[in-house]
């Protein structure tokens, strides 16, 4: 136990290695741990940033979503609307459809009675004659009595 | 149990535990033993060679893989290490070093390993050494003054150069002769100098000293239980026993022994040489 030349040694020993530790092992592991914590911070704001950004596409998405359901409903009042309009138009035509019908078939009602009404008149004459003869038993000249006929088939 | 066949007293066994395997040259050769100033403790300097070269080589290998990927266990533990050290470095020294820090690292980690080995049993690698024909070998590195004194005195020279390269030769004299006493009388002030110098130069060497046998002492304390727990395997059953037990304490308390002593010489060494590069 006493002091001897190990304590040079020693000294040499422990120069030597501080000298590499400051070369060769703290730098690298320094720098590797600096960029490390770099890194981990750019990450975190970049978290940050990503939320941030992701409020704010929610509120927009909200904010579509509010401005398509206004523009759906503005769309079917619209259709109602036109619905309405379209429905409306049509009954307009049906009726007016039907008055053409109701008047056509009334005109040819009022043609078919005068035609009805003239068939019978000249039946009428002719049943009138029947009848006067079968009344006098004999003929009757038609055509010296045709004013006679001619008058009674006019007052029918 | 004892380890050489021609002492197998107690105190034998103790004394055998305490002696380093020595190389000297032929002339300083005293009855078979080194006297003199140039031996050396081969295995002190071997041992603690070897832990240096484990630290740098487990850190370099750290080091030179290390990227800004998602680390591997054991590179977060290295840089955990280095950066509790940087932060001590830091909250410490307000200067700007690219020694500091480095130096710190290796003081912590290299006498943190070196005062590993007192963990070891005592007996396991001096026996393999006399199994190899080794007949001595001490494997705690600070239970031999001269490691400590090598680690205290190389601080206290970066504590001169730190205060020379700061304040100048002029700063370190100043430092030395115009405190703690001073007066604004210059002849008052002349009779201050002789105190003052006594003074500060006992402070200045006081700060290697007490980092070279605070660690010293510890260790050597340490090293020393830890051989006399060994001796009581050998006293029958009962004492054998209690010796397991004990050893076992011991070694659990010695963990936070060696962890705190490595600290406490790397926050010296970084406070003497704040103190050193900073104005009072």
């Amino acid at each position: 136990m006493s002091i001897n030349a190990t304590l040079i040694g020693q000294t040499i020993a422990f120069l030597i290695f501080v000298w590499f530790c400051m070369k060769f092992v703290w730098p690298p592991l320094m720098a590797a741990i600096e960029e490390r914590q770099k890194k981990i911070a750019d990450g975190l704001a970049d978290a940050e940033k990503a939320e941030k950004r992701l409020e704010l596409a929610d509120v927009k998405a909200k904010d579509q979503l509010k401005q398509a359901k206004s523009e759906a409903s503005e769309i079917v009042e619209q259709a109602n609307k036109r619905k309405n309009q379209i429905v409306d138009e049509a009954k307009v035509e049906a009726q007016a459809e039907r008055e053409k019908i109701i008047a056509q078939a009334q005109a040819e009602i009022e043609s078919e009675r005068n035609r009805a009404r003239e068939e019978l008149r000249t039946q009428v004459s002719a049943l009138a004659i029947a009848g006067a003869e079968k009344i006098l038993e004999r003929s009757i000249d038609p055509a010296a009595h045709s004013d006679i006929l001619d008058k009674l088939a006019s007052e029918l | 149990m004892a380890a050489s066949g021609e002492t197998l007293t107690s105190a034998g066994y103790i004394k055998h535990h305490l002696t380093n395997l020595q190389y000297c040259s032929a002339e300083n050769m005293v009855d078979g033993h080194c006297s003199g100033f140039w031996t050396f403790n081969v295995d002190s300097l071997f041992w603690s060679a070897v832990l240096g070269v484990v630290f740098l080589f487990l850190f370099r290998s750290v080091a030179k893989k290390a990227d800004t990927g998602v680390p591997g266990k054991f590179q977060c533990f290295v840089e955990m290490i280095v950066e509790f050290v940087d932060q001590s470095v830091k909250d410490t020294f307000h200067g700007r070093s690219r020694l500091i820090a480095p130096l710190a690292l290796t003081i912590f980690v290299w006498v943190f390993l070196m005062n590993l080995m007192d963990l070891i049993p005592v007996d396991w690698i001096p026996e393999v050494a006399m199994m190899a024909g080794i007949p001595y070998m001490k494997v705690v590195p600070p239970t031999d003054l001269n490691i400590t004194f090598a680690l205290g005195f190389s601080v206290f020279f970066l504590i001169l150069f730190y205060t020379v390269k700061v304040k100048g030769v002029t700063g370190l004299v100043k430092e030395l002769t115009l405190h703690p006493f001073s007066s604004p009388n210059k002849f008052v002030q002349a009779l201050f100098i002789p105190v003052n110098l006594l003074l500060e130069s006992v402070t200045l060497i006081a700060k290697p000293v007490s980092l070279a046998l605070r660690l010293f002492g510890n260790m050597y304390a340490g090293e020393l239980i830890f051989i006399l727990i060994a001796l009581m395997y050998g006293a029958g059953v009962l004492l054998g026993g209690l010796a397991g037990v004990l050893q076992l304490g011991w070694a659990i308390f010695h963990i936070l022994v060696i962890t705190l002593q490595a600290f406490i010489f790397m926050m010296l060494t970084i406070v003497y040489l704040s103190m050193a590069s900073e104005d009072h």
